[in-house]
């Protein structure tokens, strides 16, 4: 920083872009090993969901009648029969199910932290600016939903409506957000006291555009860590309710449900049941917790 | 009409320790144009003043008495009305230009901003404007810095953004809240010059709050002491500086160290400034003024006492040293 505004100051240069402090946390993130390698973990994961159906020989439906029955000694990895990743019980191919379930997994994961990302924002900054008796209204009612047990209602929903995407979407996004607006709320009680803030207000700026304009920008750092934490963990809920045996519905299936019954025919030998769901959902894990941490270290560096 | 009229004015924050009564009974004007200097110590209320000016006091603040902005009552105005005044008839400096401007957006983004609120100019002209701005507060290459972040200008730069900023729209009234308690001593001199070309130059009425009395003769045209939430003595500076009469301020002046001066001892008032949750009755300098007596416990009128000239004191220096 100094030696920035010493060049400029020394020798004329041209017009100045200027460098954001976007720019700088750009910069140390791409420095950061374990974030890049998270960054590629994830890169590799996504291509696997999005591209892995074109290299699968079965679709995720069909059942190969020649290993049914004799799963254990027919239905491991093999590429002669193109089961990569082997058959599950029934003798449907493992390869298409994981790329399927991955999927799946993905997207509750990040469109869960889509929904905590935006409604936790708009909430927690509208009340931390607001301040005073609507900001006490609106956190007591966050406090009234975290104190309900949302597992037990987003279990009730599944039961009572059938096993749904879309209601596990709804579900999922419906208890994301309450920690993010806590976040929020939090960051804009200290950020409205900046005097930046006060500056805009001194120069007759509405609240919206304040909001808007001045305290988001100043808490998206806070936000992107936050959210890319927030994706392993919903996908955690998800896997958690598959694993119940209420998660999507068949033929459709997720990681969870995958490693649920992989888990259950394990007696049985057939290990690469369990294996390879399992691989492709820690790597998720360690993907987004890595570049969580690399976000982190990137945006606040007064923190090393 | 004066420009700025303010009768009667008091601040008073509701704390869980009870009222704390930052200004009390405070009335002064400010003609169109002039220079004010308000000086006075930490928590003589100078700030809260300017605050409660613009509509900026915290939450727990509670005021009563007037402040009429030519002629339109401040007090009490709903923010909308606020928001017109504000940046477009009286804008403010801060006194900390390091935390003043928002770190992820450009100078040109901050400071057109307020152009296209208040003006509703297009981005280009909002820009152009915004430049020439940058230009009459002596910021070198304006045109080339103008897409920078906060963070790559100096802290003196950044105070002159924060002043190109308060006089886009060119304002009738600017005050300047401590402009440049945190910046180094010559960057100092450097922006109090630049404030009083700038003065010359727009022909705005400019009220600074300091408590740097050096910087106030060399600023301003009259002078109003504060202490306690309350104004000790007010006048024109040069013969207020020349003659104090009133305790305080010849405290206040003789507490200026002097390079000059053999004895290298600072001659501090002695006590500190009140606890405004728990003033003491009457003048609230009464504890800490050599000469106060009995009368002091009742606080003495706003006396004019010669031309232009007032104070608050039953036993003015004159008087006391005849």
């Amino acid at each position: 920083m100094v030696t920035t505004s010493e060049q400029i100051t020394a020798t004329e240069v041209g017009p100045a872009k200027g460098r954001s402090l976007w720019a700088d946390a750009r910069r140390r993130f791409l420095r950061n090993r374990a974030a890049m390698l998270g960054l590629l973990i994830l890169l590799f994961v996504t291509l696997f969901a999005l591209f892995g159906g074109w290299l699968a020989a079965w679709s995720n439906e069909e059942l190969d009648y020649n290993v049914m029955g004799q799963v254990a000694q027919l239905g491991g990895p093999s590429f002669e029969n193109g089961h990569y990743f082997g058959t599950d019980d029934l003798g449907r191919d493992l390869f298409a199910r994981t790329v399927q379930g991955t999927q799946i997994s993905l997207a509750v994961g990040v469109i869960g932290a889509l929904i905590a990302m935006v409604v936790g924002t708009v909430y927690g900054a509208t009340a931390g600016y607001a301040g005073g008796r609507t900001d006490s209204i609106m956190m007591r009612v966050v406090d009234i939903f975290m104190a309900v047990p949302y597992m037990f209602i987003l279990i009730l929903l599944l039961v009572m409506y059938g096993r749904s995407i879309t209601i596990l979407f709804i579900g999922v996004g419906m208890i994301s957000w309450m920690e993010m607006a806590r976040i929020v709320r939090g960051q804009t009680l200290s950020l409205k006291g900046r005097d930046f803030v006060e500056a805009a207000r001194a120069t007759g700026v509405p609240a919206p555009v304040i909001i808007a304009r001045h305290i988001v920008p100043n808490l998206l750092g806070v936000i992107a860590v936050y959210a890319t934490l927030l994706v392993p963990l919903m996908i955690l809920t998800e896997s958690f309710i598959s694993f119940l045996g209420l998660g999507v519905q068949e033929p459709m299936t997720s990681l969870g449900a995958l490693i649920s019954e992989g888990a259950g025919t394990i007696a049985y030998g057939t290990t690469w049941q369990l294996g390879f769901p399992l691989l492709f959902f820690v790597l998720t894990l360690f993907g987004f917790f890595f570049v969580g941490d690399g976000l982190r270290d990137a945006l606040d560096p007064k923190d090393r | 009409m004066a420009l700025l009229d303010i009768d009667d004015l008091s601040v008073t924050f509701d704390t869980d320790d009870g009222p704390v009564h930052a200004v009390s009974g405070l009335s002064l004007s400010v003609e169109k144009g002039e220079t004010l200097g308000i000086v006075g110590e930490s928590g003589s209320g100078k700030s809260q003043t300017a605050f409660a000016l613009m509509g900026l006091l915290a939450r727990n603040g509670r005021t009563s008495g007037s402040i009429r902005f030519d002629g339109q009552e401040i007090l009490g105005a709903t923010p909308r009305e606020l928001n017109r005044l504000r940046a477009d008839r009286m804008a403010i400096v801060f006194q900390d230009p390091m935390t003043s401007l928002n770190p992820y957006m450009r100078i040109s983004d901050q400071m057109t901003e307020v152009l296209q609120l208040h003006r509703g100019m297009g981005k280009r002209e909002a820009l152009a404007e915004a430049v020439r701005m940058l230009d009459a507060v002596r910021i070198p290459s304006a045109k080339d810095r103008i897409r920078l972040f906060p963070h790559e200008f100096s802290g003196g730069m950044r105070q002159r953004v924060m002043i190109a900023m308060a006089l886009l729209c060119q304002p009738d009234l600017l005050i300047a809240d401590e402009p440049t308690t945190a910046l180094d001593v010559t960057v100092q001199a450097q922006i109090i010059d630049l404030l009083s070309e700038l003065q010359r130059e727009f022909g705005m009425a400019t009220v600074l709050i300091t408590h740097d009395l050096g910087v106030v003769a060399g600023f301003c045209e009259r002078v109003v002491v504060m202490y306690g939430g309350r104004v000790m003595e007010e006048g024109p500076t040069d013969p207020l500086f020349a003659t104090p009469t009133h305790p305080y301020t010849r405290g206040l002046l003789a507490a200026v160290p002097r390079v000059d001066d053999e004895d290298a001892r600072m001659r501090a008032i002695p006590g500190a400034p009140p606890n405004m949750a728990d003033p003491p009755q009457g003048c609230p300098f009464n504890p800490r003024c050599a000469f106060a007596g009995e009368d002091c416990r009742v606080m003495p009128p706003l006396d004019p006492f010669a031309p232009k000239r007032a104070r608050a004191c039953h036993r003015p220096v004159e008087k006391v040293a005849a």
